[in-house]
């Protein structure tokens, strides 16, 4: 088998993420399972760079393994994690299921190789479409990977999307906002009628 | 009948909130203090000058004689608060010319400096003027033992203190005169 | 593989070692540049007793370099690379090694961007001197920085212990919250640059430089830009005033408390790279980069001698910033850690997005102007 450079990489960074993954999920200790993620999402990174999507690659590093993944090591440190603490939910109904899932999964998988499995060699027909739109209408910038034609493109051909995707994440704040706050209410009233239950939190302004 | 007068904290103004008039003042203050003159003695080549009434290392002097002052009445050791000062007293051989006239000696005289705190005492409470704080103040050793000054070590550092006393020469004189006392 | 390619990768890893060694020794000196101006500001002389053997022989140099302490951040290096390794028997060992690399790679691998120089050989083609000339720069710049908040984090919890745990938890705390502030700080000056008519292309840090040159210093430009991302670059270098992770008063030495000897003296070389790089990025963002002053043309001479004197001007300008750092330092107390919260989230957030509102429609707004 004669591998190129680009080859080989590919199949170093994906092994890196894929076995991260798996890693994620096979560890006992939570914090080993964060770090896992993070190498499986530099890996992920990784094949992006591969393809020639800087962009995509560095907005990977940058929100998830920089941002999102410092909040989940901060909760998991916050919350004090044990190794152990989950094995106890791992319920056989629940194994059973995630089984069925997996299983769908691999399956779904092996169906989606074998039909496409042509593809590829078959001279890219599929990718054509993509790489021939090479102008985004109105503006004169070249669909490229660059950072301008990605800007270009999500606020003129892209723009419903974007918004819509912007407004569901509006929507899930609200909503973490509301959830939270009406915690928070629920127990200042404890605390006015409990007064030796004094919480350290910062109570928030009232609504 | 003296009011408590309660002020009121004045809420800061706009430019006090943002920190930074008082932030550029203080940068102004060590920005001004870059430039001044430095305080620090180099130490082991500069000395800093000793003070009159010093309290440093504890030793044992002599008299003008050449004899030692110290008793052995072992005030000090009882007075010393850290228990540094270890005295065996012993007596004066009678055929000595030169010292028997004398009281008594101590045989061993020990000053631990591990022990020592220099809190002067011995110094204050000796009746024979025999042991003196001096100005030497950095001892140093490589092992316990080391620092633990014995009764050479202690008039070595000590020397003779050229006083007007004469005390126990007043005393022989008296005795060859027959009015002792 | 053949020859071209590896000569190619020889060259690029043997100028990767160059750089790598010289931002470690500016580091090293950082370190003394920060014991000697705390010094000078404390009424003191700081270090000024390391001297090799035979450069103090020397009259008037040897004693002069003595002085200065020249030769003390080689004599803390050995004495870090020969203490006790000591490891406390409560941690986690795995991460306790780790967590030292973790903090010490972004900081080293955020140069790959950096630009510092141009040569412009006998031809007239210009080459910027730069390891990797990225077209995203500075968001690499920011994703890589922002990895190095593990180091910290898995250093307080690896340690096992209260008080390298309270400043892990403060530090990733602290450092998501400014990297909002210095994003959004950093956006304006983009959108300037790359407004039409204006020079620059995409988010390279180059093309940065470059608008600067013969033009206004985007410091002047933008200067509550540049304010912002100055203070939000003291929170994620975490030097004082947002002292958060190490906070010595009340958490002794934060996280790495239980750090010692070679270990902690990684840290302590990552702190300081990471204040060298800052002090970079903000001299190719705001102050111009290697061009000489605001409106005025670089007075020296394409070529080898004014490529070398166009890096000296950059370094110095950099010189100048990590002075800055110091001085600041030595000057203001730490913020309590909620003030450290509000700061960012109340105050600084708000004003990071008024002025990214304030340049957008200026930018439109001159943009209009330049159509009609």
């Amino acid at each position: 088998m004669n591998l190129s450079l680009v080859d080989f990489l590919f199949y170093v960074f994906a092994t890196i993420s894929v076995g991260g993954g798996l890693a994620v999920i096979l560890s006992r200790n939570p914090v080993t399972a964060a770090m896992f993620m993070i190498l499986s999402l530099v890996g992920v990174a990784s094949l992006f760079v591969l393809l020639e999507a800087f962009f995509l690659a560095v907005l990977q590093v940058l929100v998830y393994a920089g941002a999102v993944m410092v909040l989940f090591l901060f909760i998991i440190m916050l919350m004090d994690v044990g190794p152990d603490s989950g094995k106890r939910t791992a319920l056989s109904k629940t194994r059973l299921i995630s089984g069925f899932v997996a299983l769908f999964g691999v399956g779904l998988l092996t169906v989606l190789t074998l039909e496409y499995s042509g593809v590829a060699t078959d001279s890219a027909t599929h990718w054509q479409d993509v790489a021939e739109e090479t102008s985004v209408e109105g503006a004169n910038v070249v669909f490229s990977k660059s950072v301008k034609s990605f800007g270009y493109g999500l606020f003129t051909k892209y723009m419903l999307p974007l918004q819509v995707a912007g407004f569901l994440l509006l929507a899930a704040m609200v909503g973490v906002i509301v959830l939270s706050k009406k915690q928070d209410e629920e127990k200042s009233s404890e605390a006015t009628e409990d007064a030796s239950s004094a919480s350290a939190e910062p109570r928030p302004e009232e609504a | 009948m003296i009011k408590t007068v309660v002020i009121e904290r004045k809420p800061l103004s706009l430019s006090e909130r943002t920190y930074l008039p008082q932030i550029a003042s203080g940068l102004k203050t060590t920005l001004s203090n870059l430039f001044k003159k430095k305080v620090t003695l180099q130490y082991p080549e500069q000395r800093p000058s000793i003070p009159r009434g010093y309290r440093g290392v504890p030793t044992l002097v002599k008299d003008p004689n050449g004899r030692e002052k110290c008793v052995s009445c072992q005030l000090c050791e009882f007075v010393c608060p850290s228990k540094a000062i270890r005295i065996t007293p012993g007596d004066i051989p009678e055929d000595d010319e030169e010292q028997s006239h004398v009281e008594k000696a101590p045989k061993e005289f020990e000053i631990d400096m591990l022990r020592c705190i220099y809190c002067g005492y011995c110094e204050e409470v000796c009746p024979e003027e025999a042991i003196f704080l001096q100005e030497d103040y950095s001892l140093s050793g490589y092992s316990r033992e080391e620092l633990v000054n014995d009764k050479e070590k202690l008039y070595e550092m000590g020397g003779t203190l050229p006083d007007k006393h004469f005390k126990w020469d007043k005393k022989k004189t008296e005795e060859e005169q027959g009015n002792a006392h | 593989m053949d020859a071209e390619l590896i000569q190619m990768l020889a060259l690029k890893v043997t100028y990767a070692i160059v750089m790598v060694s010289v931002v470690m020794s500016i580091a090293g000196y950082t370190v003394l540049a920060e014991r000697k101006v705390c010094a000078w500001m404390q009424g003191r002389v700081g270090p000024n007793r390391t001297v090799l053997p035979f450069v103090a022989a020397i009259p008037f140099i040897g004693p002069f370099l003595r002085n200065l302490g020249i030769f003390q951040p080689l004599a803390d290096g050995l004495k870090f690379l020969f203490k006790e390794e000591i490891v406390p028997g409560h941690v986690n060992k795995f991460y306790y090694y780790l967590s030292p690399i973790v903090a010490l790679v972004p900081a080293l691998t955020t140069m790959t961007v950096l630009p510092f120089g141009e040569f412009t050989n006998a031809e007239g083609l210009t080459t910027t001197l730069v390891l990797a000339n990225v077209d995203l720069g500075i968001l690499f710049v920011f994703a890589i920085s922002s990895l190095g908040v593990y180091g910290i984090v898995l250093a307080g919890w690896s340690s096992n212990s209260k008080y390298p745990f309270l400043g892990g938890i403060r530090s990733s705390a602290q450092m998501i919250s400014y990297e909002l502030v210095m994003g959004l700080s950093v956006l304006p000056v983009f959108l300037w640059v790359n407004a039409p008519g204006m020079t620059g292309s995409g988010l390279s840090l180059v093309s940065i430089v470059n608008s600067q040159e013969d033009a206004a210093w985007l410091v002047l430009v933008q200067p509550l830009s540049a304010f912002l991302f100055l203070v939000a670059l003291f929170a994620e270098t975490n030097r004082l005033p947002f002292d958060m992770p190490e906070s010595e008063t009340d958490l002794v030495g934060g996280f790495h408390t239980e750090y010692g000897s070679f270990k902690f003296g990684i840290f302590f070389v990552a702190e300081y790279a990471h204040v060298v790089i800052g002090s970079a990025i903000f001299t190719t963002l705001f102050l111009g980069g290697w061009h000489f002053l605001p409106w005025v043309a670089d007075p020296w001479a394409p070529g080898l001698i004014g490529s070398l004197l166009g890096v000296g001007w950059f370094l110095a300008k950099t010189f100048c910033l990590i002075f800055f750092f110091i001085w600041v330092r030595w000057t203001l107390p730490r913020f309590r850690y909620d003030q450290v919260m509000k700061l960012g989230w109340a105050k600084l957030l708000p004003l990071a997005l008024v002025n990214l509102i304030f340049y957008v429609i200026l930018v439109t707004y001159l943009d209009q102007a330049a159509a009609s």
